[in-house]
């Protein structure tokens, strides 16, 4: 599983990004772990509003920051 | 109720006398932090509740649809009044509304108003300086959104736009965004994003109110009339100018502001300081500059500070 944490700088990205690692390393799930930074790239997922969640090149979440059980539910579903 | 409180904690328990400057400024502080915490928590879920309705996507999307027949300006600019901005989501939003074939015009009177009046904002307003001002300053920066949007988009400005966000509005399809969920699932993640902002900002507006109970318990009233009356034609211009290097002070901003008009400072100057606090932020200017060539980032910041300088004349003279 290929999972991105689109975020712009001072955002309440960060916190995202950790609660996704969080999870991902609980439940030892093979998955990957990227933030994206880069505008262009974010752009191209067609994001308007940060943070994001892309899960295997599908947009899961835009502009909040989703709780531990909804990533949990998102991830376990993918 | 709140006013009970403050009297029994400053007057009853500490033993302040009503008179003496320590007492008065405690009260102050006290009857503030409380009201406005209240409000800070009742607005930012308010604000959540309505924009979880409307996503950004939907947005986009009934604004290019093309079925509001001429008034997409207001519409952008009420859109950007209930979405909560951050100076960082307002590039995506930028590309994003123009892939969504929305006209530079439009997407603009959403950025004017977006920062303009956000919920941090009203909340402080309402508990600061009442409903009425409240009112006058979201309707006037809702208006101000849309008519600049609306001058700014007869002016063929798209050329000045950056070439890689004109190539990416054209080659991209605009998508609706990902799935919905109902607004019972969305109500706990709406409540703590609320709770995270007044959290976050909390020190801030704290700092702010600890300034203007000082002012408000040691300063003389009309203090400031002597300086920064009505009578100096130069008031205005100059607290727009002393207004935009401080953004990040935003929420401490205001309570001092409060405290400056109860001593004397016209209101139409307050208004036209905190309209430039929060829109016309370096922050954001930077972050525009890698979408904008300087040539529009000028004149979109150059035209939205006149236009709040006017509006500060304009309330001097009718408030």
């Amino acid at each position: 599983m290929e999972i991105k944490v689109l975020s712009t700088t001072h955002c309440n990205c960060q916190s995202l990004e950790n609660r996704v690692q969080q999870i991902v390393d609980a439940a030892g799930l093979d998955a990957s772990v990227e933030k994206v930074e880069d505008l262009k790239e974010i752009m191209s997922y067609d994001v308007m509003s940060t943070p994001a969640l892309v899960v295997d090149g599908e947009v899961k979440v835009a502009g909040r920051s989703p709780s531990i059980e909804e990533i949990s539910e998102l991830l376990n579903a993918s | 109720m709140i006013e009970a409180l403050a009297d029994w904690l400053i007057y009853g328990l500490a033993g302040f006398s009503e008179t003496t400057h320590w007492g008065d400024a405690l009260h102050f502080f006290v009857y503030e932090t409380v009201k406005i915490g209240l409000l800070l928590v009742v607005v930012t879920h308010l604000m959540g509740a309505i924009n979880a309705y409307f996503p950004v996507e939907r947005v986009r999307a009934l604004i290019s649809s093309g079925k509001l027949r001429g008034s997409e300006h207001l519409a952008a600019s009420l859109f950007g009044a209930v979405t909560p901005f951050c100076s960082c989501s307002s590039i995506p939003l930028f590309i994003g509304f123009l892939q969504g074939g929305i006209p530079l015009g439009v997407t603009l009177s959403f950025l004017i108003t977006s920062p303009l009046v956000n919920e941090v904002a009203l909340a402080l307003f309402i508990g600061l300086f009442g409903w009425k001002v409240t009112l006058i300053y979201a309707v006037s920066g809702i208006l101000l959104g849309t008519v600049l949007g609306w001058g700014l988009g007869k002016l063929r400005l798209g050329r000045f736009v950056k070439e890689w966000v004109l190539e990416m509005a054209q080659s991209q399809e605009a998508s609706e965004g990902p799935e919905r969920r109902s607004f019972r699932e969305q109500w706990p993640s709406i409540s703590r994003e609320a709770m995270e902002i007044v959290s976050g900002i909390a020190p801030y507006v704290g700092a702010g109110l600890a300034v203007g109970a000082a002012i408000h318990g040691f300063v003389p009233t009309g203090f400031f009339e002597t300086y920064l009356s009505g009578s100096n034609p130069l008031g205005v211009p100059m607290s727009v100018a002393l207004a935009v290097p401080m953004y990040a002070g935003a929420s401490s901003v205001l309570p001092i502001v409060q405290a400056l008009v109860a001593k004397g400072v016209p209101l139409g100057t307050a208004i036209a300081f905190m309209m430039a606090v929060v829109g016309l932020s370096l922050p954001e200017a930077l972050m525009l500059k890698k979408v904008m060539q300087t040539r529009l980032l000028a004149i979109f910041f150059g035209s939205v500070g006149v236009s709040i300088v006017a509006l500060g004349y304009l309330f001097n003279w009718v408030l």
